[in-house]
């Protein structure tokens, strides 16, 4: 294959081939008030800059390769701060997409032979696809943090741990029980239990809607764990349904201190404590 | 060789294990702390394993074995302040040491033994008072 003329085409023109593409950007842009105009111009200087410079070393096929670090590094950048501003996966394609239009006429301006024209144009395509799915990856990934980040966020203001009184702590549980969430909630339960120097901790399950083999496991050995510390443990909210499926299942909780409310649990762990509450009025 | 150091305090001994616990120390532990038991007639043994922040089945069961022994010698053992990672690992390994005394602090577990020795001190009272009585 003979040399191409891209790094040629995009070393005349670069000032024109710019003023296109921002041009071409604005009639594109649907949604102007999310990015400045100002700095839309920059980024796009600076992505020109650096493609001139990744294809003036010579790899038009492949942007793995190490003179194309700093684009993909750019453009990952783009693409982050993209997914940020709500800009949708489209319009992010696009800032990429966008620029064949202009560098495509000038090619079509320079090159006479056809044939040529074919294989240059192709060969841009390629290149400029690439460096469009690069985008879409990074704003994908993006997504991805914000969406991990926020269902760690959900889980661990799923399980507060609550301090009900002086050495006593209380986790209302609300939800469905699975494997991630109780290890969270043990995680946090004893290390509440560590800081507040609590005796007695109170899991209220009143919010769970089913209780199985497995949920009834991990209550247990939360309530062993919290043992093993020095705290005791005990579980309320035990609604008639999940007391049937408890007995049924055949799920030993003797040594475990039940409660049909957490109203009777909080008694009970005050008792425990050597506390007891008295009205200052008669009813 | 490594110990553990045992400390008097009182009726009680006090072992705080400051260092991370491997087999070998575990079982000189278990050999020191039964041997001072029955030299000093200890009432109770305080275990502080606060600075212990990995236990493995072997530790962990020496542990409780430790707890049972002073037991059999008639003295009871508090372990107090452990971790909660550690007490995640013990109940994954199915070590629930359910026999054992546990306290979250060391003020705690002494607080728990002396009331333990006041009960049984105001049952052998009783006693020696039913006695007298007769």
């Amino acid at each position: 294959m003979s040399e191409s003329k891209i790094p040629a085409i995009l070393e005349t023109f670069e000032a024109d081939l710019l003023l296109e593409w921002t041009q071409e950007l604005a009639t594109i842009n649907i949604r102007r008030g999310l990015i400045k105009e100002a700095e839309l111009q920059e980024e796009c200087r600076e992505f020109l800059s650096l493609f001139r410079l990744a294809v003036g070393q010579g790899t038009l096929s492949n942007i793995q390769a190490g003179e194309w670090q700093e684009m993909r590094s750019m453009l990952t950048g783009i693409s982050r701060s993209r997914s940020q501003q709500g800009f949708t996966p489209s319009e992010t394609a696009t800032f990429v997409f966008s620029f064949k239009q202009p560098l495509f006429n000038r090619m079509r301006q320079q090159l006479q032979d056809p044939i040529e024209l074919g294989e240059e144009i192709w060969l841009a395509t390629n290149l400029l696809d690439q460096l469009g799915l690069l985008t879409m990856e990074a704003y994908q990934k993006a997504r991805e943090e914000v969406i991990l980040r926020q269902q760690e966020e959900l889980m661990e203001l799923s399980t507060p741990v609550i301090k009900l009184w002086e050495g006593i702590l209380a986790l209302p549980i609300i939800g469905t029980l699975d494997s991630t969430r109780t290890q969270m909630m043990m995680e946090s339960l004893l290390q509440k239990i560590v800081e507040t120097g609590s005796e007695v901790a109170i899991i209220d399950i009143t919010g769970v809607a089913t209780v199985d083999t497995l949920t009834a496991q991990h209550l247990l050995k939360t309530v062993t764990a919290a043992r093993l510390m020095g705290a005791d443990c005990m579980i309320s909210g035990i609604r008639p349904q999940i007391a049937q499926t408890i007995v049924y299942l055949g799920i030993d909780l003797t040594d475990v201190t039940t409660k049909a409310t957490l109203a009777d649990a909080f008694l009970s762990a005050l008792k425990l404590l050597g506390a007891t509450i008295t009205r200052s009025q008669p009813k | 060789m490594e110990h553990i150091p045992i400390l008097e305090m009182g009726n009680f001994l006090l072992v705080t294990i400051q260092v991370d616990m491997h087999d070998q120390l575990a079982m000189t532990l278990q050999d020191d702390l039964t041997n001072r038991i029955s030299q000093t007639n200890a009432d109770g043994v305080l275990i502080d394993i606060s600075a212990l922040e990995i236990v493995d089945s072997f530790v962990g069961r020496i542990l409780g074995n430790i707890a049972r022994m002073s037991r059999v010698l008639d003295a009871q053992t508090v372990v107090v302040g452990m971790q909660p990672a550690v007490a995640i690992t013990l109940v994954e390994l199915g070590l629930s040491l359910t026999d054992i005394w546990t306290a979250l602090n060391v003020e705690k577990g002494m607080a728990l033994l002396r009331s333990s020795l006041n009960k049984t001190k105001n049952q052998v009272k009783w006693r020696a008072d039913d006695d007298a009585a007769d």
